[in-house]
């Protein structure tokens, strides 16, 4: 197997490497000298098993001995992914998505996303059929969604979830989906390869944010969460479900775009559930939300309108006699972080401020003049009972 | 690197299985085969770059026309045993974003196997090879590696040209500098020339999205390339839309095209194209894409039930020197502050050293009198040519083929033709210089043969049959120098032996095979002659005498000896849909005549 030969032949790599082209010899030895030899041993021994199951020809990647080729698996794993249409089109915001079909009636699971956010989701089979999709559940922990199309009596192709299987690093696996738009009408998703580099927590942030979900995720090396992306199927080299492909996600350590699929297993008993049509999906709000939550108000804060999607919050006005007042916070004051959270819209600030109870002290760092400064905020007893009235 | 050692023993104890070394010593083959014919493409002066192919060992290679568009005509190319050599532009396909170009030189270059892009499935392996970042300094391909991720992708022109049109997407990292490169399958055999990816916003850089032009296509533009023209793409005459059913259903047709006289009509539905199945509108534009103009192409399309299979002559996309100056305009410097495009030709591997004034195309960058030598031997300029001396080159070689077949320069004007209709009945035609006439069983009719030839088209429902063999008569005796306006078109495909059976209606059933052309222009009516290539024989005369009207076709076959000179002994002629006649020859008189010096 041609991987194989790759890795068992690593010290040739290593001789090559210090090839007359200076250039390229620097930049191999600063990435492989961090290698310990251990790990790497391991990863020797991890694909010579992987690769044991899986030989996919050297010639036109048919197989020889029976089992079933990258082609094979291809046809056979395309028809079970679809395209989704819906909200966006904006700058930035693909209106697409993937989507997983996970029951012959015509069950999909994809991400839950702004793309699902309109009064009409297209749904477009592999062999070209339109349906517009029906709403079933969400999970925003997981971020997943389940959609439902009417394919009549027809019997859809699908993944069964309960067949999923699990990988372990060095894995070969592929990974199907609509990234860019590229497949249209009848046109089949595309299919990336790579292998399973990790199996780790995912610790990523889209914008300021942090993901809820914070199991594990297959890293993968391919590049495989692309716009589009998102909601499509991760196999194994046999075409197994092993997971669903994320969206776009930046790792909150280095910046870098992560490739990375949710296992079935972390969202298989939510699907079950909603399937079952006895989900209720917690609110995440809900879970940070005290009881009695603070308010911007109740400090004394107003910002401006909040008139775009994602309009900065400036304080626009700073009430009497109030917290904010006593603070010493002044209108045109730019609110970046609330507690340990960047604020970077009005609507955040709003969120972020009730997660504190009424009673908290809130601590608002604010941009002033290109200054940054903090401020603890705490509302006092009897202005509490005023607000409530 | 210390770390390295215990590894490689530790791996050695895993005993590797005959099979995977196998493997690896099959992949290690492929990948030296597959280095050979790769390029390293600068410009003249050493700047940008990309890569490029051979694909004939006479030097012929691909690359991309984004690639050649800032070299302008004279290029060096590194080959991967570290020689770099002249190269010469040779045509240009701006439509698909492909150039041909030729390396300059003695002995053979190390040519690649074309391989047929449409025996690719998604999930087959693939290998790219080229100069990504311009990294080789020794000319040695990169090699990337991945598979083939989607067939028959189409991707929006970038711009008003360079639409990738029925092209392969792969994992495989293609890169800034893998322009132009070839793409090649799990065999070693070239399947593509890559040129554009995916990448949006993460940068020029490869995020798992390559495409590259399919070699299918590239085979039917190969021949015309090679004309030295800058070869436009089909259009049909006619859009089509996907319906509410799914049925892929005529929305416009314009009334002067080839596809309206073919009979196809608004609201009908086109069912195959080029021997694909239409399920989408896409799939239509995918197909459409690959064809150059002029090409012929089978449909079937649908109307209350019944089907009709037509051969319809493809359109150009853009008419007589639009292309030209499309392409001047497009290569003026870049408007600062665009947008960036969601899927984009790949720019050259190095950033542009000059300011952006001096990097204008083509010809005007590079004055002929600082080209190479060798480059200047083989460069000619002309309008509406990438290259003019190719063209040249490629009329005397297809007549001096013919003139191998025979010398018809001395037999003066006056002809003499007899034969039989395929009924039997007798056939008589004769020809002079001013006029010509035929008797067939079912009447007879005389041509003048004046200063215009356009209205000229008897007998009736030929489509001037005589006119046409005046037009044939013409270029035997004056060669394509004398004729009038002549040109190499390259080679088109036109039907292999009789053009239908006896009797029948059909389209054209015969299999077209490429046959080169040359297009000669008088009496204001364009006339295009067809050679078999192996041959030298003169196969088919088409004469067209106004865009909006039906071709008289001559299809010759049966070509035997007379008196030294090689004629066709079988004629059919076609004119629309309509079989006019299907002639057998029996007599030729040619030379009974004075020999007609004092006339030329």
């Amino acid at each position: 197997m041609l991987l194989v030969g790759s890795i068992f032949r690593i010290s040739d790599c290593g001789m090559r490497i210090f090839s007359p082209n200076p250039q390229s010899a620097i930049r191999g030895s600063t990435e492989l000298a961090e290698v310990n030899p251990q790990f790497l041993l391991a990863h020797v021994r991890a694909v010579a098993l992987a690769v044991a199951c899986l030989v996919a020809g050297t010639g036109d990647a048919r197989a020889s001995d029976g089992a079933a080729s990258l082609a094979d698996v291809a046809r056979q794993v395309q028809p079970k992914v679809v395209k989704l249409y819906g909200a966006g089109g904006l700058r930035g915001l693909e209106a697409y998505q993937s989507g997983i079909l996970i029951s012959a009636k015509g069950h999909v699971l994809t991400v839950w996303s702004y793309v699902l956010d309109a009064d009409e989701v297209t749904v477009v089979l592999d062999d070209g059929r339109r349906f517009e999709a029906r709403h079933i559940a969400a999970d925003p922990l997981t971020e997943i969604a389940v959609l439902k199309l009417e394919p009549g009596d027809d019997e859809l192709p699908y993944f069964d979830l309960s067949q999923a299987v699990t990988a372990e690093p060095a894995t070969r696996v592929l990974a199907f989906s609509n990234l860019f738009g590229i497949a249209a009408g009848d046109e089949a998703v595309s299919m990336l390869h790579g292998v399973v580099s990790a199996l780790a927590p995912l610790d990523a942030r889209r914008g300021a944010f942090a993901t809820n979900y914070r199991g594990d995720v297959y890293v993968v090396d391919a590049a495989a969460n692309n716009p589009g992306a998102a909601g499509g199927a991760l196999t194994d080299s046999q075409g197994r479900l092993l997971g669903m492909l994320g969206k776009e996600l930046r790792s909150s350590l280095t910046g870098t775009w992560l490739n990375y699929a949710l296992p079935v297993r972390a969202f298989a008993p939510t699907v079950e559930e909603m399937l079952a049509g006895r989900f209720t999906p917690a609110e995440l709000a809900d879970v940070d939300r005290p009881e009695k939550p603070l308010s911007l108000a109740a400090l004394g804060i107003v910002l401006v309108p909040d008139v775009v999607t994602r309009t900065p919050p400036y304080i626009d006005r700073v009430l009497p006699d109030s917290a904010a007042a006593r603070a010493g916070l002044r209108p045109d004051d730019l609110v970046v972080m609330i507690d340990t959270q960047v604020a970077s819209s009005c609507r955040d600030a709003v969120r972020l401020i009730e997660r504190l109870e009424h009673d908290a002290a809130a601590r608002i760092a604010v941009l002033r003049d290109n200054d940054f400064l903090e401020f603890t905020l705490k509302v006092q007893a009897d202005e509490e009972s005023a607000e409530e009235k | 690197m210390f770390a390295f050692i215990p590894v490689a023993s530790a791996a050695g104890a895993l005993e590797p299985d005959a099979e995977v070394l196998g493997a690896e010593a099959q992949r290690i083959e492929t990948i030296e085969r597959i280095s050979r014919p790769t390029l390293a493409i600068f410009g003249a002066d050493g700047q940008g770059g990309g890569s490029g192919v051979v694909i004939s060992p006479d030097g012929y290679a691909l690359t991309n026309f984004h690639v050649v568009a800032p070299t302008g005509p004279a290029m060096k190319c590194g080959l991967s045993d570290g020689r770099l050599v002249d190269a010469v532009l040779v045509g240009l396909d701006p439509g698909g974003d492909v150039a041909l170009i030729k390396l300059l030189g003695d002995g053979e270059f190390p040519a690649a196997d074309l391989g047929d892009s449409d025996a690719v499935h998604v999930g087959d392996w693939a290998y790219v090879a080229g100069n990504p970042f311009l990294l080789a300094d020794n000319f040695k391909p990169t090699i990337t590696y991945g598979i083939i991720s989607g067939i028959h992708r189409y991707q929006y022109p970038a711009g008003t040209l360079l639409e990738y049109a029925d092209c392969l997407q792969t994992d495989a990292a293609i890169n800034p500098g893998n322009s132009g490169g070839p793409m090649f399958d799990a065999a070693g055999r070239l399947i593509g020339v890559n040129g554009r990816g995916s990448f949006e916003k993460r940068g020029r850089v490869n995020v798992g999205v390559g495409y590259a032009i399919s070699i299918n296509q590239i085979k039917r533009f190969l021949g015309l390339l090679k004309s030295g023209r800058i070869v436009d793409h089909a259009s049909l005459g006619a859009t089509v839309t996907t319906d509410e059913e799914g049925r892929v259903v005529v929305d416009d047709i314009l009334d002067d095209s080839d596809a309206f006289r073919r009979g196809l009509r608004y609201g009908d539905e086109l069912v195959r194209f080029g021997g694909r199945e239409i399920g989408s509108a896409n799939t239509f534009k995918n197909v459409l894409g690959t064809y150059p103009a002029g090409w012929r192409v089978p449909m079937t399309f649908r109307r209350d039930g019944r089907e009709f299979e037509r051969v319809v002559r493809l359109a150009g996309v853009h008419r007589g020197g639009e292309l030209e100056a499309l392409l001047h305009a497009e290569h003026e410097p870049p408007v600062p502050d665009q947008p960036p495009r969601r899927n984009e030709p790949l720019p050259p591997g190095d950033p542009p050293r000059r300011p952006p004034e001096e990097r204008r195309p083509g010809r005007r960058s590079v004055p002929q009198a600082k080209m190479p030598r060798a480059v200047r031997d083989h460069y000619e300029v002309a309008p509406g040519y990438a290259n003019y001396w190719f063209n040249r080159y490629h009329q005397q070689r297809v007549w001096n083929a013919y003139l191998a077949r025979g010398d018809f320069a001395e037999t003066g004007w006056d002809w003499k033709i007899g034969g039989n209709t395929a009924t039997g009945g007798a056939v008589t035609i004769e020809l002079a210089e001013k006029s010509g006439s035929i008797v067939m069983p079912d009447g007879q009719s005389g041509a003048q043969f004046g200063l215009s030839l356009t209205e000229e088209k008897s007998p009736p429902r030929s489509g001037g049959l005589l006119a046409a063999l005046h037009l044939w008569q013409r270029l035997l005796l004056f060669g394509p120098r004398r004729f009038g306006e002549v040109y190499y078109l390259g080679t088109m495909p036109w039907p292999v032996g009789p053009a239908v059976p006896a009797g029948t209606r059909s389209s054209r059933p015969a299999e077209p095979a490429l046959r080169d052309c040359l297009v000669a222009t008088h009496g204001g009516v364009e006339t295009r002659f067809y050679f078999n290539p192996d041959s030298g024989d003169l196969v088919g005369i088409e004469m067209q005498a106004s865009d909006d009207e039906d071709p008289c076709e001559i299809y010759f076959s049966d070509v035997r000896e007379v008196d030294g000179r090689h004629l066709p002994h079988q004629w059919t002629i076609r004119h629309g849909d309509e079989l006019f006649a299907e002639l057998k020859i029996n007599s030729y008189d040619l030379a009974s005549h004075a020999p007609s010096k004092d006339k030329e």
